[in-house]
């Protein structure tokens, strides 16, 4: 039973996947990862054979991986994970399926306007949109936890449009950091 | 529209930082009640001036006017003593007296008497034996009994506010008089605190905690230092709000699904759901009558507030005017709701008749939010910004009279009027 949930599961990240080379603004990295290099995500992929890496970064903290990048930004009053940020939430998705071992927190986060515990219920929603694309790309639910930390933990301390922007996200966590 | 500065600065003792608070009163239109408060006797040599707290807490209700005592020699302390024409000619309602004697024990005994200056009549006369420490306190139940006698409606001097200061990464849960003297830090923690609720009889504060990197439900027991974890369920735990008779709060919870309300026995134990939507409920608030449960809830597409019987229930909506209503407060006789509403980008205190549904809009700051009312329903303290930082503020209910309360340091936010004392 759970090998052809699994097997949807990995279904639907291909398709998932391979619905993203027509778009514009996902990272030609993901897909090539999606395919031929499942354990380096975010690789950038080489046409020389010599430059070929050898891995050794952990793709979660090396900047030039893509799971490097955690925070997913929301418009005001919004939810939606937007176009721009679905690539940084596939690779991600892609990766947990892979690390079966791995744990995700996200944490959903607001500006400061509003109320404080409907900012909290706000952020909660945010960080359940982001599980949301996760779960339909074979994550399963159990491994993600989504937690909101309302306006409380601000990225940008300011009390401007600039400050509010960087404020209204979710952030994916790994276990153990 | 007057304005003045309310005797100068009042020491914040507890606070490391030696954080200065500054009143700042803004008063409206309404009568106000011209009422001398005479030195007492003696009182120069105590560690605190009783009749200066006194003035101090009529002052900034913004109902009293106090009239200027220069000059009157030899000061009365006792009845035989007042002139009542004099203080007619002052223009002055209402006169309150009073002397501080030292007991052999070294207590001192308070005594004060209050007059209506045209009857020439004495309308209350009290006397208390105390510690020299609690001279403050004495004060405040002074003030307490003169606002009574002069207006008809509870005073609440003697009442203690909570609420959250932050400081660079520090956050502390401080309880003070609800002048915010005396403030003292009752929890401090490297994360945020939000949220803290009063039980009904003021022995006990709920509160949000994200010690445990998310939000966790605590109980504290104040006078014991105590706390315990009310609902700490996967996901988020937030907005405890206690029943009128103590024995349960409503919280929210996302264990189940996205934010819902739930109701947990105040001894811990499971959690009820109180109503199933695909939308966002929480910021629940027991009516005075335990009743009902008014919340926040989107689930018309846009925030507003709600009702439910307080036992689970078909919800009825309450405000409909605008695309952001927020956070609702019983007022203390469940009539009102005071609430955060948004209108132009701008985030203000109002108020909702639950009868006519009539709102009234209080305070015209761009973020103020957190309303919680004063036990006797007159003033409804919030949080507000000024220099990015979070001040406390207050309102007068019929939003004549405004109070800041001014910290010279820390972002101060979330605040809750305690009930009245006990005793």
């Amino acid at each position: 039973m759970k090998k052809i949930v699994l097997s949807i599961a990995l279904v639907s990240l291909v398709a998932a996947c391979g619905s993203q080379e027509v778009r514009k603004d996902v990272p030609v990295t993901d897909r090539t990862t999606a395919t031929t290099q499942p354990t380096t995500p975010g690789t950038r992929p080489s046409t020389s054979p010599t430059a070929q890496p050898v891995i050794t970064a952990n793709p979660l903290t090396d900047p030039k991986s893509i799971l490097s990048k955690r925070s997913v930004y929301f418009d005001f009053d919004s939810n939606v994970v937007k176009e721009e940020y679905q690539g940084l939430v596939q690779a991600h998705a892609k990766y947990l399926v892979d690390k079966r071992g791995m744990n995700v927190k996200i944490e959903g986060n607001c500006d400061e306007r509003g109320s404080r515990e409907y900012n909290l219920a706000l952020g909660q929603r945010r960080a359940e949109a982001v599980k949301k694309v996760m779960t339909v790309l074979g994550v399963q639910d159990s491994r993600i936890e989504t937690v909101s930390f309302g306006e409380e933990k601000p990225a940008a301390a300011g009390h401007d449009d600039s400050a509010w922007s960087q404020n209204r996200r979710s952030d994916i966590k790994y276990a153990g950091e | 529209m007057k304005r003045f500065l309310l005797a100068g600065l009042l020491a914040f003792a507890a606070l490391a930082a030696r954080a200065q608070l500054t009143i700042d009163i803004t008063t409206s239109g309404g009568r106000q009640i011209p009422v001398a408060i005479l030195p007492f006797a003696g009182e120069a040599a105590q560690p605190q001036s009783v009749s200066s707290v006194v003035g101090g807490d009529l002052a900034r209700t913004g109902l009293f006017r106090l009239v200027n005592t220069v000059g009157v020699s030899p000061i009365p302390t006792e009845p035989s003593e007042v002139n009542f024409i004099d203080w007619q000619a002052r223009s002055s309602e209402a006169l309150v007296i009073g002397k501080i004697e030292p007991l052999p024990d070294g207590r001192v005994e308070v005594r004060f008497r209050l007059f209506d200056v045209q009857k020439q009549s004495q309308l209350a006369s009290f006397s208390y034996v105390v510690a020299p420490a609690q001279l403050r306190a004495t004060a405040h139940r002074i003030a307490d009994v003169i606002y009574e006698k002069l207006t008809g409606e509870k005073g609440v001097f003697s009442t203690k506010i909570t609420y959250v200061v932050k400081r660079g990464t520090r956050y502390e849960l401080q309880v003070s008089d609800a002048d915010g003297a005396n403030a003292q830090a009752v929890l401090a923690s490297n994360e945020p605190i939000i949220s803290p609720a009063w039980s009904p009889d003021g022995s006990r504060i709920a509160y949000v905690s994200f010690d445990q990197k998310k939000p966790v439900v605590v109980v504290q027991n104040l006078a014991q230092g105590t706390t315990r974890v009310l609902a700490n369920h996967r996901g988020n735990n937030s907005a405890p709000a206690w029943s009128p008779d103590g024995t349960k709060l409503a919280v929210t919870l996302t264990k189940d699904d996205i934010s819902q309300i739930y109701v947990i026995p105040s001894s811990g134990g499971e959690p009820r759901r109180m109503a199933t939507t695909p939308a966002i409920d929480t910021e629940a608030n027991f009516s005075p009558d335990g009743q009902w449960l008014a919340f926040t809830s989107d689930r018309g597409g846009s925030p507003q507030i709600y009702r439910m019987p307080a036992e689970g229930g078909p919800a009825q909506r309450l405000t409909f005017e605008g695309t952001y209503n927020v956070r609702p407060r019983y007022s203390p006789d469940g009539k009102s709701i005071a609430f955060v509403q948004r209108e132009s980008g701008k985030f203000r205190i109002a108020v909702l008749e639950v009868d006519t549904g009539q709102v009234t809009v209080l305070t015209d700051g761009s973020l103020d939010d957190s309303p919680s009312y004063a036990p006797n329903g007159k003033m409804i303290l919030y949080e507000a910004q000024a220099n990015g930082r979070g001040q406390l503020s207050a309102v007068s209910s019929d939003g004549r009279v405004r109070q800041r309360l001014v910290s010279s340091s820390g972002d101060v936010r979330d605040p809750a009027w305690g009930p009245l004392p006990t005793n």
